[in-house]
């Protein structure tokens, strides 16, 4: 096990599992935690890593009033062990062959199962048209951000909307994702894109009914909510 | 109380049913709409996991865990075969 920080508040755990069954863009895990006490706390967290990448990698955010995520950022070790289950989840997974164009929409940490898919794309050597909006607090809190910032996925179309601070010279979006934006940036409904959606379930639920409104059929988005947290 | 997806409860059902479930149809017992389970609307914060329906908002499912094991209350969903 290898742990890398992200931001301040993320994680990179990278699991090199040898005896693991692979396992599809956009899946998760389950991470078991089992107290002394024989307490066990369990949560899942979404894999950040492609099928085709060497390791199994996931990238935990602390929630400040988590059970288990304050554990996996600030306290485990290399060497330490982890109770996991999965792959999980066959819904909100994209592959190659489910086509495009492909509309992925991150609130927050809500990048990990996109990023996993867009290294997919990466990997695979897709001709399948790509476009990620990534919200953010800040350059900061931007989990990826030097490969999402630095051109590592030549060819999507990144967007990166900072939400409450930003450098002077940015020039990515200054502030939310709004009903305007994605009209502005959707795919014409005419192409049938395929649109997922991942982050705090307000920002999910929003960006799903803009999409909807929009013209984009609704059975072609797929969520992914995480709750009241994130950004 | 903010709702999560089906995807909260995958691993509780792919260990009851030994499967991946989040793409398999569900038919809801009230307004009899078939969704896949991966887009149930689920709470988790009771004293168990309730889901309900996306199109009518009735409970179609709750988990509880009694003594460490899962148990499924399924009586208001119909499973559809997996597609």
């Amino acid at each position: 096990m290898e742990l890398t920080d992200e931001t301040a508040r993320t994680k990179d755990i990278v699991l090199d599992l040898p005896d693991w069954v692979g396992h599809r863009a956009g899946q998760h895990v389950d991470v078991r935690l089992t107290a002394e006490d024989g307490y066990q706390a369990e949560r899942s967290y979404s894999i950040a890593s492609a099928p085709e990448d060497g390791h199994l990698v996931l990238t935990v955010e602390r929630l400040d009033d988590g059970e288990v995520s304050p554990y996996l950022v600030d306290v485990l070790m290399p060497g330490d062990q982890l109770e996991l289950r999965g792959p999980i989840g066959g819904y909100f997974v994209w592959e190659e062959s489910l086509g495009g164009p492909l509309l992925l929409i991150a609130g927050g940490s809500g990048i990990v199962p996109l990023r996993a898919m867009l290294r997919h794309w990466s990997a695979v050597g897709s001709s399948v048209p790509v476009r990620l909006l990534q919200s953010s607090g800040s350059l900061d809190d931007l989990i990826y951000r030097d490969e999402l910032l630095d051109g590592a996925y030549a060819g999507v179309d990144i967007r990166v909307a900072l939400t409450r601070e930003w450098p002077d010279d940015w020039r990515g979006r200054r502030g939310r994702i709004d009903r305007e934006l994605l009209r502005e940036l959707a795919w014409p409904p005419s192409e049938r894109p395929l649109a997922y959606i991942c982050g705090p379930t307000a920002f999910v639920e929003a960006a799903a009914e803009w999409l909807v409104e929009n013209g984009q059929e609704p059975g072609r988005i797929r969520t992914e909510r995480f709750g009241p947290t994130g950004t | 109380m903010d709702a999560l997806d089906g995807n909260a409860i995958a691993g509780v059902l792919f260990e009851h049913f030994g499967e991946e479930m989040t793409m398999t149809r569900g038919r809801c017992a009230h307004c009899h709409t078939a969704s896949r389970i991966g887009e149930l609307r689920v709470y988790m914060r009771a004293p168990g996991a309730v889901a309900r329906c996306p199109v009518c908002g009735k409970v179609v499912m709750v988990i509880v865990q009694i003594r460490g094991e899962p148990r499924f209350d399924l009586a208001s969903i119909e499973l559809l075969h997996p597609i």
